[in-house]
């Protein structure tokens, strides 16, 4: 993990996702929280940006074979970045959808699988966009702003 | 309901958190997929499941678990039951009881389904 401090109270995290390293999305998830919890942010913000990290990188890890994690926090907002070298996602719509799923029987074994990954993160997103080009792989980055969820809802 | 009356109710082993177990439960989830977990979750639940994996533990510090209950006689390996014990401290449970019988018993008790915290 690293930890730049910049001129503007800006933080970045970045984890690296090796092939099959199932764990480092809850391992990851984990830490941001602990990190934004030290910072004294939200709690309910907190377990937003938690559920995304954890949902994203966990896709990452199943789905595609390795990529990157990262998680921006600057006073505004925070982003988190999925990366991949996978296969892509060839419909995304389709992905979206709640309950689709191309799991395998043993991420199902997991407790993962269930389809509702990229409908999670979107319902805790403020913005999400997904960027996959099938064989290329998938840029995913999702943005929760601090202060017009309110609003929103 | 506390959890330690819960711990005595259903006959359950403590595994961790000894020191947590004076915790009020209110609320509870009962579920074997993650996604499900993160998706319903409220703060301060009780979370009931079979799974008992890595990823429940995380789960549950994820979503602020009051506790975990692992049913059906199923615990989490020790290494999975240090991850707790470095980080969250989230008191963790196993009974011989099986999933329906569990949350039967706890319903009948008061324990309430969890109501989704507005996201
Ligand atoms: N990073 C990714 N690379 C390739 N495919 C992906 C990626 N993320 C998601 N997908 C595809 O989108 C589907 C739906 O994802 P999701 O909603 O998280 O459900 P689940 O992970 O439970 O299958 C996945 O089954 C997979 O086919
Ligand atoms: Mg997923």
């Amino acid at each position: 993990m690293v930890d730049t401090f910049q001129f503007t109270p800006k933080i970045n995290l970045e984890f690296t996702i090796r092939e099959k390293d199932f764990f480092l999305a809850g391992e990851s998830a984990s830490r941001v929280k602990k990190t934004l919890q030290q910072l004294g942010m939200e709690q309910e913000i907190i377990k937003r940006i938690a559920i995304i990290i954890y949902e994203a990188a966990m896709n990452v890890a199943i789905h595609a074979s390795h990529g990157m994690l990262r998680v921006f926090i600057s006073p505004e907002a925070i982003t988190i970045e999925t990366e991949d070298a996978g296969g892509g996602i060839p419909d995304v719509d389709l992905a979206m959808r709640e309950g689709y799923s191309t799991a395998t029987h043993e991420i199902r074994e997991m407790g993962f699988g269930a389809g509702m990954g990229l409908p999670n993160i979107k319902q805790c997103a403020d913005e999400l966009k997904i960027d996959s080009k099938v064989g290329t792989g998938t840029l995913l980055q999702a943005t929760v702003y601090f202060t017009n969820w309110q609003e929103k809802h | 309901m506390t959890l330690r009356e819960i711990q005595t109710y259903l006959g359950a082993e403590i595994l961790c958190g000894e020191g947590q177990l004076d915790r009020e439960v209110r609320e509870a989830f009962a579920c074997d997929l993650i996604s499900e977990m993160l998706a319903s979750a409220s703060s301060h639940m009780l979370l009931i499941t079979s799974l008992t994996n890595a990823h429940v533990i995380h789960t549950a510090e994820v979503i602020d678990a009051l506790g975990v209950i692992f049913v059906g006689g199923r615990r989490p390996a020790e290494d999975v039951i240090e991850i707790v014990k470095k980080n969250s401290s989230i008191p963790l449970l196993t009974t011989k009881c099986q999933m329906f019988d569990c949350c039967g018993l706890l319903f009948a008790r008061g324990v309430q389904a969890n109501r989704k915290d507005p996201l």
